[in-house]
């Protein structure tokens, strides 16, 4: 298990360089430090001296990987790559090119993004599992045939659509909450109701319509039809046993979503207000703050290896047939 | 099993139901706390979050709408006058000018550029004005500053500006507009305007260079008031003198401006300190300022709210004396003394579809029109005046607009070797597509109808814009019945045919010319427009080649002078002449000069009136020479003139009735909003509607038992 844990982690941290590597090369592929300078110090006026202290106070006058001017192993920690690379691994993220410190930003912005993405993923699992097992249940009848409907409907609607005709039909039209904005404490509970509503309803179709397909694959093998003969009640054969084997494929697509809840949704976060993580990155892109794009993607792909490491021990914790790192 | 999730349910739905009903009192959709409601309080909006607070480095229409209401500069526009006007905001009297020779003896008026060596501006500020309350003046009983020498752990403790409990204040000084002027050369503040500055406060790139140099040997923060500035000097303790090494009148509009505003040392000392800036404590995000109101909440990821400060000395509504708006006299107001509204909440709204909705709501109090909602709002009259519609008559809603002091353009590069150049074949081409360029149709289709075609570099309201039949470019357009006429295209085919391309054939290649037009592009909509202006272009039969790129590429390209025709704009600084005039000065060429000539014009005739007629004060003398200026420019079309954007806002009938003020940022202390017809109004047009609650609890409890029932149905049918 430890000689898997750390090989594991061994595979991860290439891949972390190779993401910010990529990251580094794509952002400079599109912006100069001198757009940056400019784009920060805004258009009128600056003078080509501005544009250079802008830069040697922000670092931005280094090379990009190789600094001929320095002698030794300096050649290369003495880049724009290294500097801002090698803090990103200690988690000191240091200063947007803005000048706002980015970890204090993050601590502040990923609470709100919580506050919608933990809501929604629980309750989509608490209507979408019951709902899966249903179906299921009664495959083949009117229900099953218009759920079915539904889903594909849900599936098909673009995510946008939802929140708009949700907007416009529970605050605008009748009137019952808030269009958008955000709260401390529990006076967030009215503002989040309907994007949590908006988006469960919005992730309901295609979380649903996987789970059927999951539980009919279960709901079919012979272990179901014995416990059935053993005379248990439909919802023991259902929750004790069908529900359990069925985890490995759900535990995927839970796991996966993870980075998305602490990262926060740009569509939802924007059209509700709500303060969160989603459109941090997209600003920073407009803004052509390297610094946040750097560590936002830096994260991004850190908790989504983390969500990977927590698939396999999920696996592990679900199914004893699977061993981590035996044969 | 059944009964157990139906009673579950139906307790969940209760409690949701009256919780909501009973906790608030008043309508369910209100986006902010209902305590807020009955408040002077004064809701509005902000789209992107500011980057800057600190006057020093702030430069940007979004910052302004903050700094402008915390931060006072020695001048201010008048808010009714029109043209607009500077008046003193922190002076006791406009500021008083002497040139001096090169021996440093005063000149007496009238003086000729060339013997003034330098210009002298002496300020006098009025007593007893303060600074908001801010820990960085809080002093204990021995009367040293509380928080100037703090640890990182008692910085930490504090962890946010709330968490210093202690606040102080002090009087506004003239060291303190001295010490903000030398900090626009602090090597850590980038202020925008340091390059532009350095032309001319005497001192300041000395100053600059100093404090450079000082920086490359320590990283300590560096205490201004031990670096002199020569350009920028205390007199007395309300006196203070800038100056200038050249005539620059309108160095007078700069003073209006954030740059030019009071920062205290004190300010620099307390947000200096290590760790100070480890939780984005520094005056970018928590400003200092002695105006009317102060931010009380900076969260620029959510909202900004600035609050009435205490310590401001107040201020009249300012009278027109002879003067009249458009709209007539000052509102009568029972409360005359400034400002008027209690506290101003800004929320972040990113997109226009919530904001739109939460202002017909009344939960805005003001609002810009929202593209998908113009048709809901406006409509045009039969002699093409917007109107409001009847639907927002109805509730009390009103419509503003104003044109802004701005041009939108398409700019030919005069670098370019077929459409620049000042020769008779170029200059032709131009003229001919200044006629085919329907502007009014761009208007219409692009703009909704808000915008005033331009008639050559100066828009209206600033001095030197002409109207009526004096003021049309003949080039373009005919005077006729009153009004001006865009003339026919075959005029423009003609002027083709005589530039050399006959029916837009170029006589090179035998095939239609080919012009690139370099934009943005930034959507859906600049898709459009690019089809449009090819369209345009192909009506005197030429090809138009659009080659949209990213906003970095575009900026390199035309600063390079790689692009041919390209798009671009211009925002006033300040309400002269100059500012627009000089976009088309010769030594300011982009490509060769780095400046803000990005047609990259140059005319000796022209640059040589621009020397006259930046330093003459307005009158007839310089209306003369400002018409001499814009015929030349007609003439040589360096530009497709475009047009001035108008700015169409809608206000709710509980605000007071204001005529907009472009120029002026520090305009909220003026307004005045009726809360309680705002409660009134709000509370009629949000009532909920509480069938549809239980319409739905009732139809999800049957869902469920029915569910539920069938499933235990299915169950008994499959088993054994």
């Amino acid at each position: 298990m430890t000689a898997w844990f750390v090989r594991r982690l061994g595979y991860f941290l290439p891949i972390l360089l190779g993401v910010n590597l990529l990251t580094f090369a794509l952002f400079f592929v599109v912006n100069s430090p001198d757009d940056m300078a400019r784009r920060h110090l805004g258009e009128r006026h600056v003078s080509p001296a501005a544009v250079s202290d802008w830069k040697r106070a922000h670092g931005y006058d280094r090379p990009a990987f190789l600094n001929p001017a320095q002698n030794g192993l300096a050649m290369v920690t003495d880049t724009l790559f290294f500097a801002g690379s090698s803090r990103l691994f200690s988690f000191n993220f240091g200063r947007s090119d803005g000048g706002r410190h980015i970890g204090w930003d993050i601590r502040q912005r990923i609470w709100p993004s919580l506050a919608i993405a933990l809501p929604v993923l629980i309750l989509e699992l608490l209507i979408a599992v019951p709902l899966g097992l249903a179906v299921a249940l009664l495959r083949g009848s009117a229900f099953d045939r218009g759920l079915t409907l539904l889903c594909v409907a849900a599936m098909a609607i673009s995510s946008l659509f939802f929140i708009i005709a949700g907007q416009f039909l529970f605050a605008r039209m009748l009137r019952l909450m808030p269009i958008s904005g955000f709260a401390e404490g529990w006076d967030a509970l009215r503002f989040l109701l309907l994007p949590v509503v908006v988006q469960v309803l919005a992730g309901l179709g295609a979380r649903v319509r996987w789970n059927r397909t999951v539980f009919l694959e279960e709901t079919s093998r012979e272990y179901v039809r014995t416990a059935r003969a053993k005379g248990l009640s439909e919802a023991r054969v259902l929750f004790r046993h069908v529900l359990p084997n069925a985890a490995l494929p759900l535990i995927t697509t839970i796991v996966v979503t993870l980075p998305g809840l602490f990262l926060g949704s740009l569509i939802t976060e924007s059209f509700f207000a709500i303060p969160g993580l989603g459109s941090y990155t997209i600003d920073a892109i407009q803004n052509q703050d390297f610094a946040i794009v750097r560590t936002m993607v830096f994260l991004g792909s850190l908790l989504y290896i983390l969500g990977l490491l927590l698939t396999d021990l999920a696996y592990a914790w679900a199914d004893p047939r699977i061993r981590l790192g035996g044969n | 099993m059944l009964r157990r999730v139906l009673a579950l349910c139906g307790v969940l739905l209760s409690a949701l139901f009256c919780g909501s009903s009973g906790a608030n009192g008043g309508p369910w959709n209100a986006p902010y706390p209902l305590s807020d409601r009955g408040r002077s309080v004064l809701f509005s909006t902000f789209q992107t979050s500011p980057r800057h607070l600190d006057p020093v480095s702030s430069y940007s229409e979004n910052e302004a709408i903050f700094t402008g209401q915390i931060y006072e500069p020695p001048l201010q526009y008048h808010y009714l006058k029109r043209p607009y006007a500077l008046v003193p905001l922190t002076l006791q009297a406009m500021p008083e000018v002497d040139y001096r020779d090169a021996t440093g003896r005063r000149l007496e008026e009238p003086v000729t550029e060339q013997a003034v060596a330098s210009v002298i501006y002496r300020l006098r500020l009025r007593p007893g004005i303060r600074y908001a309350p801010h820990p960085a003046l809080a002093r204990d009983r021995a009367g040293r500053y509380r928080y100037h020498a703090l640890t990182k752990n008692e910085i930490a403790e504090a962890d946010t500006l709330a968490g210093f409990s202690a606040t102080g204040t002090r009087e506004l000084v003239a060291a303190d507009y001295v010490h903000q002027i030398k900090r626009l050369a602090h090597p850590d503040l980038h202020s925008p305007i340091l390059g532009f500055m350095e032309r001319y406060i005497e001192g300041l790139d000395a100053l600059a260079r100093t404090l450079r140099e000082e920086r490359s040997h320590s990283t300590d923060p560096l205490d201004l008031r031990a670096f002199p500035l020569v350009g920028a000097r205390v007199i007395d303790r309300y006196t203070f003198e800038i100056v200038l090494k050249e005539r620059y009148p309108q160095f007078l509009y700069w003073l209006a401006m954030p740059f030019f505003a009071p920062v205290p040392w004190e300010a620099d000392s307390f947000y200096g300190q290590p760790g100070m800036a480890d939780r984005n404590l520094n005056l970018d995000w928590h400003p200092l300022g002695t105006g009317p109101y102060m931010l009380a909440e900076n969260n620029p990821n959510r909202r900004m709210v600035l609050v009435r400060n205490p310590e401001f000395r107040g201020e009249n509504y300012p009278s027109l004396e002879a003067q009249t708006t458009k709209r007539g006299p000052a509102p009568p107001s029972a409360e005359p003394r400034l400002p008027r509204i209690d506290e101003i909440h800004f929320m972040l709204e990113k997109e226009e579809i919530p904001e739109w909705n939460k202002f017909l709501q009344g939960y805005y109090d003001t609002s810009p029109i929202a593209p998908d909602g113009f048709e809901q709002a406006i409509r045009f009259d039969a002699q093409g005046k917007p109107e409001i519609t009847p639907e927002m008559r109805a509730k009390g809603i009103r419509l503003s607009v104003a044109t802004r002091m701005s041009i939108s353009y398409v700019g030919f590069n005069m670098l370019d070797p077929v459409v620049g150049g000042r020769g008779r074949r170029a200059r032709l081409l131009r003229q001919a597509l200044a006629i085919a360029v329907d502007t009014e149709e761009l208007i219409s289709i692009f703009g909704n109808g808000r915008g005033v075609p331009a008639q050559g570099p100066l828009p209206p309201g600033i001095f030197g814009h002409r109207t009526g039949e004096s003021g049309i470019n003949p080039v373009v357009y005919r005077w006729q019945d009153g009004r001006a006429l865009r003339r026919p295209l075959e005029e423009a085919q003609m002027l083709l045919a005589e530039a050399g391309y006959p029916d837009g054939i170029d006589p090179a290649t035998g095939k239609s010319l080919v012009l690139h037009l370099d934009a943005t592009s930034s959507g859906p909509d600049t898709k459009a427009l690019f089809g449009w202006y090819r369209k345009q272009f192909a009506r005197l039969g030429i090809d138009l080649v659009v080659r949209s790129t990213d906003y970095n590429r575009f900026q390199e390209k035309v600063q390079q002078g790689e692009a041919q025709i390209f798009t671009w704009g211009w925002n006033a600084d300040y309400p002269d002449p100059e500012n627009f005039l000089f976009l088309l000065y010769g030594p300011h060429g982009k490509t060769r000069h780095l400046g803000e000539n990005a047609a990259n014009y140059a005319n000796p005739g022209f640059d040589a009136l621009f020397h006259r007629m930046r330093t003459l004060p307005n009158g007839p003398a310089r209306q003369k020479v400002i018409d001499e200026m814009v015929s030349l420019v007609r003439l040589d079309s360096p530009w497709l003139w475009g047009f001035h954007p108008q700015a169409y806002a809608l206000e709710h009938a509980w605000m007071d009735a204001a005529e907009p003020n472009l120029m002026a940022r520090n305009t909220l202390k003026y307004r005045q909003i009726d809360p309680s017809l705002r409660v009134k109004l709000q509370a009629r047009w949000n009532e909920p509607v509480r069938a549809v609650v239980w319409g739905v609890a009732i139809g999800v409890l049957v869902l469920m038992a029915v569910v539920v029932w069938r499933v235990r149905q299915r169950a008994r049918a499959v088993a054994p």
